[in-house]
Formats: structure tokens, C-alpha cells, sequence
């Protein structure tokens, strides 16, 4: 029973030695890549971000037009 | 030295490694990169659509791709399907369990899905022939809750678990294909990445892991939080990941610098954050919280420039649209909101 556990917990052991190392070994770029493309992105997408500008009553499928219109 | 004692030691190593190699391209910060750019002015919204129909507190809601439909599962044991520019319903499926805790739309529209406490993630075709909504799968293996499923397409879907575990499935043969483990707390939250290839979930161990769909390797793992990590999502370009906590933070990790680039937090807020959505353009981060409000977030300067209230219990969950028209929000309340 305790040499169950006792494997058990080299296994778990194991396991998680195997992910770090995975982990560990991927390629990062730096902060400032990574920041400047996030800003790109924001920037670049700005003036589609409907919630950002904000969405012209007529463009706005929410609210019902001004007007009335009969057809 | 025994075996253990040596992989401990190694573990411990790794860990070191992990860490020094972050901060060795750590070369700036995201606040100094974005110092040149100007907060957005004060975002107000509006509430343009009330939807009314669920009887007991919503737990979540996804929008469809088209931008007009939307599903909502509330413990009154149902999931509606709202037309959100007329307010109609489309469906109301009764369900088998009312404990339901998440639900999603199928890209295609096709099918919407949902699970809760009874373990199981359920499949119903809403386009079935005799225009009757019926239960198409039911997926069970998990061995906790349900708490949240995305669909891949109309074959596969994730799920994630009070199990500590995702599971991607094969709805037509109603099989596991990959387990994803490797969370040593309960999953609360998932999220699908753009491209489709990978995903990350957030659990009560307090970190974010990144999954590849295909080969079930937990790539990258996140930590950071003091809490429960409820809420989860995708910066809109696939780079970075959003997660909002208990500790009462939301976080922004980039995947490919592999870290915390910024918190979004105030010492006024002291309430947990149930759910999260970025804008179209990631420039605004709406968080729901367990105080009742939505604060909308710049993403770059980490300043609160808005709220939405209105509703008179917690947010529970929160979507903003593909085409990135309107944000919805879900209540204990029983109400669904449409805000732009």
C-alpha cells in the first residue's frame, strides 16, 4: 500500500519535473516587442472599435431610428 | 539522495530558470511602452435592450457569431435564445438539470451546448428537422462540475472542470479525444484562441495555462493571482491573455514574452470579478464584478474610464459581439442587458 503512494508520488514527481522543463524551454521575446505590439494592434483597430468611438444612432442596430418612415 | 529529493531539487531549479528567463527580457514595462499614448476619453454606454424571460439568476451567456443572437442559462433551468435587436426569444429549451453554469454557440449557429452541476456537457441541434430543439449529446466523463464550454466547430468542443481538468470532445461519437490536466484547483473558466489552435483556462489554483488543442500540452502556465481566477479571455490578436480574479484584479499576460504585463486594479474595488470581455481592438477591457457594476478598463494605461450600472445583483457574465457593436450583460438579477 505505502510502495503504491511511494510510486504514485515519483510519478506525480516525474510528471511535473517533465512539464517545467517543457515550460522552461520555450523562446520569449522581450517586453517592449511585446508591448509595442500590443499597442500596434489597439491603435491600428481604433477606429473600427464601434464601443471605443461609439456607434451613430443611425449605424445602431439597438436604437430604433429618429424618424419613422413608412414604406 | 533519494529520487524524490532530486526531483524536488530539480523542480525547484526549473522554476528558478522559468523566472529568471522572464525577467531577463523583461527591458521595460507596458506602462513606460504606452507612456506616449493618451487614456481614452470617458466611455458611457448605454443600456439599449433589456431581455426579459429568465425567472431565477442567469450564470452565463454567448454571443453568436452573426452578431444578433445571443444564448442565456439561468438556474430557472433554461437556456434562451435571444434575438437581441428585437428582444424576441428564438428558443427556450427546457433543461434536464436547472444547475446549469455555462453555456455556448456554436460558430455556426448550428448548435448551442451547456453543463453545470450535473457533471455533463449537453449538445442540443437547433436546427433540427421537425424545428423541434433536442438534446443532440450528452458528453459526460468529467468527474466535477461543468463550470464553462467553447465549441471548436460542430464536431468538437472544450470543456472545463470543478475536476481540475479540460476535456476536448468529439460530439458525434459523444468521446473524449485529449484530457487536459495539469491544474491543481478547480477550472473555472476556458477560452478559445482566434486561430483555434490552442486555448487557456484559469482555475482556483490561482494560474492561467495555455493548452495546444492538437497535442494536449499544457504550454505555459501563468501565475500572479492571490485568488481564484473566475474569468478568462483572449486580447483580441491571439497574443495575450486577460484573466480576472477574487483577489479583485484583472491581469494581462503576453504569450509570447511569456508574463504579467499589467494589472488592472483600484484600492476602491474590493469585490471579485465574475467575467470579462475585451472591445473589438482590446483597447477596452469590460469586467463584471461581484458588486453589481461592469468596469470598462483602458488595456494600455490601466485606468477605469467608464462603468455600467444597472443591474440590481452581480454580473455574472459578459460578452461583446464578433462584429464589436454591443456588449451584453447577464445578472443574477434574472435580467440580460445590450449596452453600446
Amino acid at each position: 500500500m505505502s510502495n503504491n503512494n511511494a510510486s504514485n508520488n515519483l510519478i506525480i514527481a516525474q510528471r511535473a519535473v517533465k512539464q517545467l522543463r517543457l515550460e522552461a524551454s520555450i523562446r520569449r521575446i522581450k517586453v517592449s516587442q511585446a508591448a509595442a505590439e500590443l499597442q500596434k494592434f489597439c491603435l491600428q483597430n481604433a477606429s473600427r472599435d464601434p464601443l471605443l468611438v461609439g456607434v451613430p444612432s443611425s449605424d445602431n442596430p439597438f436604437r430604433p431610428p429618429k424618424s419613422c418612415s413608412l414604406f | 539522495m533519494g529520487e524524490m529529493e532530486q526531483l524536488r531539487k530539480e523542480a525547484d531549479a526549473l522554476k528558478d530558470q522559468i523566472t529568471a528567463a522572464r525577467k531577463a527580457v523583461q527591458d521595460t514595462t507596458l506602462e513606460e511602452a504606452a507612456a506616449g499614448v493618451a487614456v481614452v476619453g470617458r466611455v458611457q454606454m448605454k443600456t439599449r435592450k433589456t431581455l426579459r424571460g429568465h425567472l431565477a439568476k442567469i450564470y452565463a451567456m454567448h454571443w453568436a457569431t452573426d452578431s444578433k443572437l445571443c444564448v442565456s442559462a439561468s438556474q430557472d433551468g433554461k437556456l434562451i435564445v435571444w434575438d437581441s435587436i428585437t428582444t424576441n426569444k428564438v428558443n427556450a429549451i427546457p433543461l434536464k438539470s436547472s444547475w446549469v453554469m455555462t453555456c455556448a454557440y456554436a460558430p455556426s449557429g448550428n448548435l448551442v451546448a451547456c453543463g453545470g452541476l450535473d457533471n455533463m456537457c449537453s449538445i442540443y441541434n437547433l436546427k433540427g428537422k421537425d424545428g423541434n430543439v433536442k438534446v443532440m449529446r450528452e458528453l459526460a466523463a468529467h468527474t466535477g462540475y461543468l463550470s464553462c464550454c467553447r465549441f471548436i466547430s460542430d464536431t468538437e468542443i472544450i470543456t472545463s472542470s470543478g475536476d481540475c481538468t479540460c476535456i476536448l470532445w468529439d460530439i458525434e461519437t459523444g468521446t473524449q479525444k485529449t484530457s487536459f490536466a495539469g491544474h491543481q484547483g478547480d477550472c473555472m473558466s476556458l477560452a478559445v484562441s482566434p486561430d483555434f489552435s490552442y486555448f487557456i483556462s484559469g482555475a482556483c489554483d490561482f494560474t492561467a495555462k495555455l493548452w495546444d488543442i492538437r497535442d494536449g500540452n499544457c504550454r505555459q502556465t501563468f501565475a500572479g493571482h492571490e485568488s481564484d481566477i473566475n474569468a478568462i479571455g483572449f486580447f483580441p490578436n491571439g497574443q495575450a491573455v486577460i484573466t480576472g480574479s477574487d483577489d479583485a484584479t484583472c491581469k494581462l499576460y503576453d504569450l509570447r514574452a511569456d508574463q504579467e504585463l499589467i494589472t488592472y486594479q483600484d484600492s476602491s474595488i474590493m469585490c471579485g470579478v465574475t467575467s470579462l470581455a475585451p472591445s473589438l481592438s482590446g483597447r477596452l477591457i469590460l469586467a463584471g464584478y461581484d458588486d453589481f457594476n461592469v468596469n470598462i478598463w483602458d488595456s494600455l494605461k490601466a485606468e477605469r474610464v467608464g462603468a455600467l450600472a444597472g443591474h440590481d445583483n452581480r454580473v455574472s457574465c459578459i460578452g461583446v459581439s464578433a462584429d464589436g457593436m454591443a456588449c451584453c450583460t447577464g445578472s443574477w438579477d434574472s435580467f440580460l442587458k445590450i449596452w453600446n
